[in-house]
C-alpha cells in the first residue's frame, strides 16, 4: 500500500501511538528495531541520549533522519530556555538591533514575551530584590526537570522559600542538578478569559534546521480550557450569571466532556477575537505569537547542535493575558501524541503526515544533502514561519537589484526587521 | 414529518412561495459569481488589494453613517469579521441604553426570585447541544445568561402579532377557564425545544457583553427565528421553506430528486434539521455567521432553502451512487467543511 512511486522506508519507533503507526503504515513503511538500519526514527528523549552519547553513540548515515536534536534541552528545559533568551536579549542590545528596543521604563518592547523569571537557587538574591518591589504579587515555582505540571506551586510570601534562602547563605558552589533547580516566574493573574474560563494555547512548531533557521507552524493549534471557572481576582462578578442559578455551577463542577475535551481550535479563537475585539488587535496578537516563536528559536540557534539528520516538532505553550499580550510559558520536546477526542486524533494524524512530507525530500528517501526547502504543497497544514536561507537569498537579490538601480515602490525594505518576503509568514 | 408535508400541500394554494431558480437569481443577485464576496474573496491566499482592503474601508464608511438600510445593503456581500458586530447592531436597530440595561437586570432578578419549569428545559437543552459542541461549549454560561431572562421577557409576546401562533396560556390555580386569571406561560410565550440554544450559540462569537448579546438575540428571534418553529402560511415560515426547498431541488436537480425518491430517501428528512436550526451546529461557526449575514441583508430566511439545495447539488455524485436512505443520510451527515458562499454561487449562478 505504498504511495505511488515512493520508496518503502524503514522506520523505528519508540512510542506506541496510533497517529504515528497509522501514518507509517499508510505509506507502506516497514518497521525495524532501532538497532537495525532505519531511515526514519521517532525516538524518545532517552533514546536520543544514547544515539548521540559520547561513549556509545553512533554516526548517522546520509539516509537517516531522527526526530530530536541532540541538545534540545537548551530550549525545552525551563531554566536553560530562560538563560538562553536572556543572553539573546543582551546580544541584540549590544548589536544595536531594532528588536532590542526598550520603552521609557526600560522594558523590552519586542522581546518581552515571558514573565520575569529567575533561577533558584542561583538567582535567589536577585529574586528577593524583585519580590520586594511588589510584595503583593504571586509567583509560580516550577521544577526544571519535570513536565505535565508536576511539582508546580504558587507562593506569595518569601517565607515559603526558606529552603533556598538558607542555601544561598551557605554559598556553596555545587552546581545544582536538574532535580534541585527551580525557576520562579511572575504569575500571570489576569489571563484572558473566554466564557469565564481560563485557557492556554498549544501550538506545534516544526524545526528542520537551526543554522540557517527553518521553522514551520501548524495552523491547527488548539486552546485548552479549564472546566472550572477562573475565580481568582475576577473583576466583574455581575457578569458571572453563575451566581444567579446554582444549577450550572454544581452540575458543572470539574466535569470533563469527552466529546470536545475542553479543546477549541485556534481558528475559533481567532474568529472570536476578531468578532469581539476587531481585526487589528487580533492580527497583532497572532503576529506577536509568531515573532515570539521565531525569537525563542533564534535564541538557541547558536548553542544547538545543528545536526543535519535532525528535525524536531516542539509543543509551544502560550498564555494570553486580558490585554491580548501573549506569554511563552514553555516549550515541549515531546508534545503528547495521545488523542483525547476524535477531532484531536484527526488533527494529530495530519500533524505527523504533514511533518513527514516536509522532512522527507521529494524523492522519498531522507538525504542529508538536501537543501530542506519543501514545496508549498508538501507543507500541508503547516505555515512557513521563517526560512533564514530564503530570507538571506532575498536580501542578496535585493542588494543586487538596488545596485543595478532596479528597486521599485513597495519593494521589501532591506533592513526592515519585519521582512516582507516569502521567507516568513507575511 | 409527513404531517408537516400534508399541511404544506394544504397551504400551497395560500402561500406565495416562488420556487423558480431564475427568480432566486434575481433576488440574490449581489451574490453572483462575478461579484467579490466576503467568505470567498477575503481568503488569506488572495492578495488583500483585490478586495479585502477596499471592503474594510467601505465598512468603516458605512458604519460611520449609522444608517440601518445602508448597513443592511452592505451585508449582502457579507461582513468582514471585525465589523460584523456593529453592522448587525445597526441593521437590526439595536441600541442598548441605560433603560435597556436596567430592564435586563430586572429580568435577571426575576430569574433569581422564581424558578420556572422551562428553566429545566433550557438547562437540559444547553447541556445536550451547546455543551457537547466543540465550537460552542466555551459559551455555555453566556447562553444561560441569555435564555433564562429571555423566558421571562414579556416584550417578546409582541412578535405574536405577526404570527399565526398563539402563546400558550395557563390559569391561576383553581380558576381554570376564567379569563381574568389567565397568564402566559412561560412569560414570553415561547416554550424552548431541543436545539433552541443553538439560535444563541453563534452570536457568542461576535458579542461578549451579555446585555448586547441578549438584545441582539431577542431581535433576531422576534424577526426571523420564530418562523422556523411555528406552523404558519407565511412565505418564510418553516412550512414554506420546506416547500421551497423541495420545489427548488426538483427543478434544479430532477435526476437527483427522482433517484432519492426511488430509494425512499426523502430529501426533506435530511434537510429539515438544517432549516429549523438555520444551520447552526451543522456548519462551521464562521460559515453560519456568513449565512446569517445574508438572512439579515435580504431580510429573508429563503436563503436557508437555497443553501440546502446547493448542498444536495454539491454532493450529487455521491448521492446518485447510494442505494439506501441511510446511506444517503450518511453522505450528508457531516457538512462542517462546506463553504456557504461559493456553494450558493455555484448553485444559483453557474448553470
Amino acid at each position: 500500500m505504498a504511495t505511488q512511486g515512493q520508496p518503502r522506508l524503514k522506520y523505528a519507533c519508540d512510542l506506541d501511538k496510533s497517529v504515528l503507526v497509522n501514518n507509517f503504515d499508510r505509506r507502506g513503511w516497514i518497521q525495524v528495531s532501532p538497532d537495525e538500519d532505519w531511515n526514519f526514527y521517532w525516538a524518545s528523549v532517552q533514546s536520543i541520549r544514547n544515539v548521540f552519547s559520547v561513549e556509545n553513540g553512533y554516526r548517522l548515515c546520509d539516509d537517516q533522519v531522527i526526530n530530536h536534536f541532540p541538545n534540545h534541552y537548551e530550549l525545552t528545559r525551563k531554566d536553560l530556555m530562560v538563560k538562553n533568551i536572556k543572553r539573546y536579549r543582551k546580544d541584540l542590545e549590544r548589536e544595536g538591533s531594532p528588536f532590542a528596543e526598550k520603552d521609557e521604563l526600560g522594558r523590552h518592547i519586542h522581546l518581552d514575551f515571558f514573565p520575569t523569571t529567575f533561577m533558584l537557587p542561583a538567582d535567589y538574591n536577585l529574586f528577593v530584590e524583585e519580590f520586594r518591589k511588589n510584595p503583593s504579587t504571586t509567583w509560580i515555582m516550577k521544577p526544571c526537570g519535570k513536565a505535565r505540571g508536576i511539582g508546580i506551586f504558587l507562593i506569595n510570601r518569601l517565607s515559603q522559600l526558606k529552603k533556598w534562602s538558607r542555601d544561598s547563605k551557605t554559598n556553596t558552589f555545587t552546581a545544582p542538578s536538574a532535580k534541585d533547580t527551580y525557576v520562579i516566574g511572575k504569575y500571570i493573574d489576569n489571563p484572558l478569559l473566554i466564557g469565564g474560563k481560563k485557557f492556554d494555547l498549544r501550538l506545534y512548531v516544526l524545526v528542520t534546521s537551526f543554522r540557517p533557521l527553518k521553522c514551520y507552524m501548524l495552523k491547527l493549534g488548539f486552546c485548552r480550557f479549564c472546566t472550572v471557572k477562573y475565580n481568582a481576582d475576577v473583576t466583574d462578578l455581575d457578569n458571572m450569571f453563575v451566581h444567579l442559578t446554582n444549577v450550572s455551577i454544581q452540575k458543572h463542577g470539574a466535569e470533563y466532556n469527552a466529546v470536545h475535551g475542553g479543546k477549541w481550535t485556534v481558528a475559533n479563537l481567532r474568529l472570536f477575537l476578531e468578532g469581539t475585539r476587531g481585526k487589528e488587535v487580533t492580527d497583532k496578537l497572532f503576529d506577536e505569537m509568531n515573532w515570539m516563536t521565531v525569537h525563542s528559536l533564534k535564541a538557541v540557534s547558536n548553542v544547538m547542535a545543528n545536526d543535519r539528520h535532525c528535525f524536531e516538532c516542539y509543543g509551544y505553550d502560550i498564555l494570553i493575558d486580558d490585554n491580548l499580550k501573549p506569554y511563552l510559558i514553555e516549550v515541549n520536546a515531546s508534545p503528547s501524541l495521545t488523542s483525547t477526542t476524535s477531532s484531536d486524533r484527526i488533527m494529530k494524524y495530519n500533524l505527523i503526515s504533514d511533518l513527514i512530507n516536509i522532512v522527507i525530500p521529494p524523492e522519498g528517501t531522507p538525504d542529508v544533502r538536501w537543501n530542506k526547502t519543501p514545496s508549498k504543497e508538501a507543507m500541508g497544514n503547516f505555515d512557513l514561519l521563517y526560512d533564514e536561507e530564503l530570507a538571506q537569498s532575498d536580501l542578496l537579490n535585493q542588494d543586487a537589484r538596488s545596485k543595478l538601480g532596479m528597486t521599485g515602490p513597495g519593494l521589501r525594505g532591506a533592513r526592515d526587521p519585519k521582512l516582507q518576503s516569502k521567507a516568513t509568514w507575511k | 414529518m409527513v404531517h408537516l408535508y400534508n399541511l404544506a400541500i394544504d397551504f400551497c394554494a395560500l402561500s406565495r412561495v416562488e420556487a423558480d431558480p431564475a427568480d432566486k437569481r434575481l433576488r440574490f443577485n449581489e451574490m453572483s459569481i462575478n461579484q467579490c464576496q466576503t467568505g470567498v474573496d477575503d481568503n488569506p491566499d488572495i492578495p488583500p488589494e483585490l478586495f479585502d482592503n477596499d471592503r474594510s474601508k467601505l465598512a468603516k464608511k458605512v458604519l460611520n453613517n449609522k444608517h440601518s438600510p445602508l448597513s443592511q445593503e452592505f451585508l449582502k456581500k457579507g461582513a468582514p469579521p471585525g465589523v460584523r458586530a456593529e453592522l448587525w447592531r445597526q441593521t437590526l436597530g439595536v441600541e442598548v441604553d441605560q433603560i435597556d440595561q436596567l430592564y435586563y437586570e430586572q429580568l435577571k432578578s426575576y430569574v433569581v426570585q422564581h424558578d420556572l419549569l422551562v428553566d429545566s428545559l433550557i438547562y437540559k437543552d444547553v447541556k445536550l447541544t451547546a455543551t457537547n459542541d466543540d465550537q460552542y461549549f466555551v459559551f455555555e454560561d453566556y447562553i444561560y445568561q441569555v435564555l433564562f431572562p429571555f423566558s421571562r421577557d414579556t416584550q417578546v409576546l409582541d412578535h405574536f402579532k405577526h404570527s399565526s401562533a398563539n402563546p400558550p396560556k395557563s390559569y391561576i390555580r383553581g380558576k381554570l377557564g376564567v379569563e381574568e386569571f389567565a397568564v402566559h406561560y412561560p412569560p414570553n410565550g415561547v416554550i424552548p425545544f431541543h436545539g433552541f440554544a443553538m439560535y444563541v450559540a453563534p452570536l457568542c462569537y461576535i458579542y461578549d457583553d451579555p446585555v448586547v448579546l441578549y438584545y441582539v438575540f431577542r431581535e433576531l428571534y422576534m424577526r426571523y427565528f420564530f418562523r422556523l418553529h411555528q406552523i404558519s402560511s407565511h412565505p418564510q415560515s418553516i412550512v414554506s421553506l420546506c416547500l421551497l426547498f423541495e420545489s427548488l431541488l426538483q427543478s434544479q436537480e430532477p435526476q437527483l430528486f427522482l433517484h432519492l425518491k426511488t430509494i425512499q430517501a426523502q430529501p426533506l428528512r435530511i434537510a429539515f434539521k438544517w432549516l429549523i436550526r438555520a444551520f447552526s451546529g451543522y456548519l462551521d461557526s464562521e460559515q453560519v455567521l456568513l449565512l446569517w449575514d445574508r438572512v439579515l441583508a435580504y431580510n429573508s430566511l429563503e436563503i436557508l432553502a437555497v443553501l440546502a439545495v446547493a448542498i444536495f447539488s454539491f454532493r450529487k455524485t455521491n448521492l446518485l451512487q447510494v442505494g439506501t436512505a441511510s446511506a444517503a443520510e450518511g453522505v450528508l451527515a457531516d457538512i462542517t467543511t462546506l463553504k456557504v458562499v461559493p456553494l450558493i454561487q455555484l448553485s444559483l449562478f453557474s448553470t
